[in-house]
């Protein structure tokens, strides 16, 4: 069997596994969109679950959970985030202190999302008493986005170049003022990329909010309720009750977000590369 | 003795896109001689050599027109196999790159993709291409070792080792002595002395002395053009063309 | 009289710019300080984690033995038995047998993208591949449990099984694979590909024998890390293996691994049974470092060698 031949048999395999790989995500969206959006009405927006095994009712108090939770976790996280990032880009030296903080983010980002819920279920909920809240999902979840956020901030910081701050130095200004009025405008798209990052990530995210947010349907009335957002919604439904339409249907909004979220940040991130290149 | 045409080019033109870069290029490389390219730099001799073994087919903006004879077949021809030509016509690059794996494989990487797997005979391969770039003494001991940890002069000889395993019938070197010291640049020339008696050698160099030196067949190549072309002597003594004439004073380039 | 007010505003003003210039320099002060702090809160976090991990498990060693925890395989919490064998197995077993169809899949495709697809075609195929991450792994879960846990019980068992979490799995753990894959095959120099290419190569065999073992360090690394990624999924497993405390013994059998067993007893355990619960999640903890820190020493290795 010559070279040419192996080459062709060989090219054959390729193309294929390249086709196979995308025909996976392709087929799972095509099906959940096929099968879930026909349930999706505005009376599904707009109608509570009624919890239980029925899976009844629409997904009312999921979206306002899910969009209550994300909105207390940036609250947190962003501030938490990029000062941290601040630190590694603009006043970090190289010494073991700085090595540590970084070796603690690496390893952060690749504990289990479980284990983050561990941690807040014996944190937050027990030791602290929050018990199943909105509270002690966002806190769960920042540990878990902190590592994503501060590493995109950081890089979107690095990005800028060193002549804008020796610019702004160079005018008299102190080193906070060449950060917060020099570097982080600039450096300001790119970070919000890594928060719309973060945003998907938290809407994804089931382990972590499973064992700090409980499983209440009902509408959160305070920073202290439980309830679901819609990827629990989506396990519930899936594990205790046979409402299967009613999955498909919270799974394709799930992915219509998740999808438009990508979208954003991929626009966001190029738009933030062709600014920092000079382009339009 | 009439000395055959080993390698022909016919009203070539080479095209990056839209720039033309080699303008109605014709030349004969001359079997068992070493033909020497010779001007400044800059678009022209490189991309010629590539042209010879259809290397620029990997860049995807390239274009060729006009025949490249190998023994008077085109080899740019419909159905042709570039890996095959490339087999007859082997390349030793300017920067010397051997693989990152033992010395002996690779010299055998050659013969392995033509299927010779059997360890004696790979051996024998590996001996003979070793020798016939002057390294095999220097190198006996050692084939196990990596190819990296060779001197730079070692790796271009190694480079060569490479290339003659494959038993090609033309070698292209691409300022094969422009990364490397000059004293095993001097080895290398010694080297090419006795590789023509095998092979046909075409290089390319903007090195004026060493073109004077090595080879018996020179072209001036001024952007993307034959200047002129001829014996080494007569073109070092007698240019005909007032370009080649500034070139070798040291006018530019 | 002009004199004095004139002497009279130079002297507020130096105040003022006094007052500040001490602004300035007291904020810049206290901005050095915050970042700082909020740099450790990082580290702080993980010690936290580790800290509290280690404070709930490691009580249950004082009443059961660790050698009888890792490999007894009696998981009946009630009766104070904390064997998590069935479960160390259930996830290695799920892991393996996601990787070996992830693997030669995502390899394939990694070389697809970075050596053999034409650009026009790379372009589109990109994204598609990105999208694959973007799917929430509840919705992974949801389509495992209503197409690939009924077509699987026609071959037998009740379909939730290792087979079908398996199937889940290498479609979340492609992405990884496929991206540092291609990544370390990018990163080879094209002198050695051209080199090979000059000597008569087919593009096959450049990339065969050389660019694969050149990028194979890359390419250990990028396993590895997809087996962390492997171990680390609960609710996707959740939703198609099982769940069942048994050593499962073939594919079709039902299971539960680590993750799932931490996440689906945690809400009701109390007392020692909690403890055994944290004690699971150390073991994962570990076993994610051991695999980390594998996949880096691999790379470097690799870095080393290719250098020399």
């Amino acid at each position: 069997m010559n070279a040419r031949n192996t080459q062709k048999i060989a090219w054959f395999f390729i193309w294929a596994g390249g086709f196979i790989t995308i025909l996976i995500p392709i087929s799972i969206i095509g099906y959940v969109l096929m099968r879930g959006l026909p349930s999706v009405s505005l009376d599904f927006l707009l109608t509570p679950p009624e919890g239980g095994l029925s899976g009844e009712g629409g997904i009312s108090t999921v979206i306002v959970t899910t969009i209550y939770l994300i909105v207390v976790t940036l609250i947190i996280l962003t501030p938490l985030g990029i000062g941290a990032a601040i630190y590694l880009a603009e006043y970090a030296g190289d010494s073991w202190i700085t090595r540590t903080i970084r070796y603690a983010i690496d390893t952060l980002a690749s504990v289990p999302s479980i284990i983050f819920g561990l941690f807040g279920f014996a944190l937050f909920v027990t030791a602290l008493h929050f018990r199943f809240s909105i509270l002690s999902g966002a806190l769960a979840l920042v540990c878990l986005l902190l590592p994503t956020l501060i590493r995109t901030a950081e890089q979107a910081m690095t990005t800028v170049p060193r002549s804008q701050r020796e610019a702004a130095l160079a005018l008299g200004a102190t080193k906070w003022q060449t950060v917060s009025h020099a570097v982080l405008p600039t450096a300001m798209p790119g970070i919000v990329t890594g928060i719309i990052l973060c945003i998907g990530r938290a809407v994804e995210e089931t382990a972590v909010l499973y064992v700090t947010l409980g499983g209440s349907a009902a509408m959160p009335t305070s920073l202290f309720s439980g309830g679901r957002t819609l990827s629990l919604h989506l396990f519930y439904l899936a594990m205790e009750t046979n409402a299967f339409e009613k999955s498909m249907a919270t799974g394709a909004i799930l992915i219509i977000i998740v999808i438009i979220i990508n979208s954003l940040t991929d626009w966001l991130a190029s738009r933030f590369h062709a600014k920092m290149t000079g382009g339009t | 003795m009439e000395l055959k045409s080993k390698m022909e080019t016919k009203d070539l033109n080479f095209y990056y896109g839209n720039y033309q870069c080699l303008i109605n290029f014709n030349l004969v490389i001359k079997e068992h001689q070493i033909t020497a390219l010779m001007g400044p730099s800059g678009c022209g001799k490189s991309t010629f050599l590539r042209v010879l073994n259809r290397m620029n087919d990997l860049i995807p903006n390239a274009r060729v027109e006009g025949k490249v004879l190998l023994d008077g077949q085109d080899i740019y021809a419909p159905g042709v196999d570039a890996a095959e030509i490339r087999k007859r016509v082997g390349m030793v690059f300017q920067a010397p790159n051997p693989f990152p794996k033992s010395i002996f494989e690779n010299v055998a990487f050659g013969p392995r993709m033509l299927g010779v797997n059997n360890k004696f005979a790979l051996s024998e391969i590996v001996e003979k291409s070793l020798q016939g770039a002057a390294l095999w003494n220097e190198v006996k001991d050692i084939l196990s070792k990596s190819g990296l940890a060779l001197s730079g002069g070692q790796q271009q000889r190694l480079c060569i080792a490479r290339a003659i395993a494959v038993e090609p019938e033309v070698i292209l070197m691409d300022e094969p002595a422009s990364a490397i010291d000059p004293t095993s640049t001097l080895r290398i020339e010694a080297l090419m002395q006795d590789l023509k008696e095998k092979y046909t050698i075409a290089i390319v160099t903007h090195n004026l002395q060493e073109a004077a030196r090595v080879s018996n067949w020179t072209a001036f190549v001024y952007l993307g053009e034959v200047v002129e072309y001829g014996k080494t002597a007569d073109i070092f003594q007698h240019p005909k063309d007032k370009r080649t004439e500034d070139f070798i004073t040291g006018r530019f380039g | 009289m002009i004199k004095e007010i004139e002497h009279e505003a130079e002297i507020q003003n130096k105040r003022t710019v006094k007052r500040q210039s001490k602004a300035r320099f007291l904020s810049d002060r206290i901005a050095r300080y915050l970042v700082f702090i909020d740099g450790m809160v990082s580290f702080l976090i993980l010690l936290a984690i580790a800290v509290f991990t280690a404070q709930e498990g490691l009580p249950l060693f004082s009443q059961v033995n660790i050698m009888s925890f890792l490999f007894s395989t009696e998981w009946r919490p009630t009766q104070g038995e904390f064997g998590i064998l069935p479960m160390i197995i259930g996830s290695i077993y799920v892991t393996l047998l996601a990787l070996f169809i992830a693997v030669p899949l995502g390899v394939a495709c990694a070389i697809f993208l970075s050596e053999v697809a034409p650009l026009a075609v790379q372009r589109y195929f990109r994204p598609l591949v990105q999208l694959l991450v973007g799917i929430p792994s509840v919705v992974y879960g949801l389509v495992g449990m209503v197409i690939i846990v009924p077509f699987i019980r026609e071959f037998g068992g009740s379909g939730y099984s290792v087979l079908a979490a398996a199937i889940v799995l290498m479609a979340m753990i492609l992405p990884t694979i496929i991206s540092i894959s291609e990544d370390s095959l990018r990163a080879v120099p094209s002198a050695y590909k051209q080199g090979a290419l000059a000597l008569g190569a087919t593009h096959w065999q450049t990339i065969w024998h050389l660019l694969i073992p050149v990028a194979r360090s890359g390419i250990i690394s990028a396993v590895i890390r997809g087996m962390g990624r492997a171990v680390g999924e609960t609710m996707a497993m959740i939703m198609v293996i099982g769940n069942s405390v048994v050593i499962p013994l073939s594919p079709l059998s039902s299971a539960r691994t680590l993750t799932g067993n931490i996440a689906v007893e945690i809400q009701y355990a109390s007392g020692l049974h909690r403890n055994a619960l944290f004690a699971t999640g150390i073991v994962l903890f570990v076993l994610i470092i051991v695999l980390n820190s594998l996949a880096m020493l691999v790379l470097k290795r690799g870095e080393v060698v290719v250098e020399r």
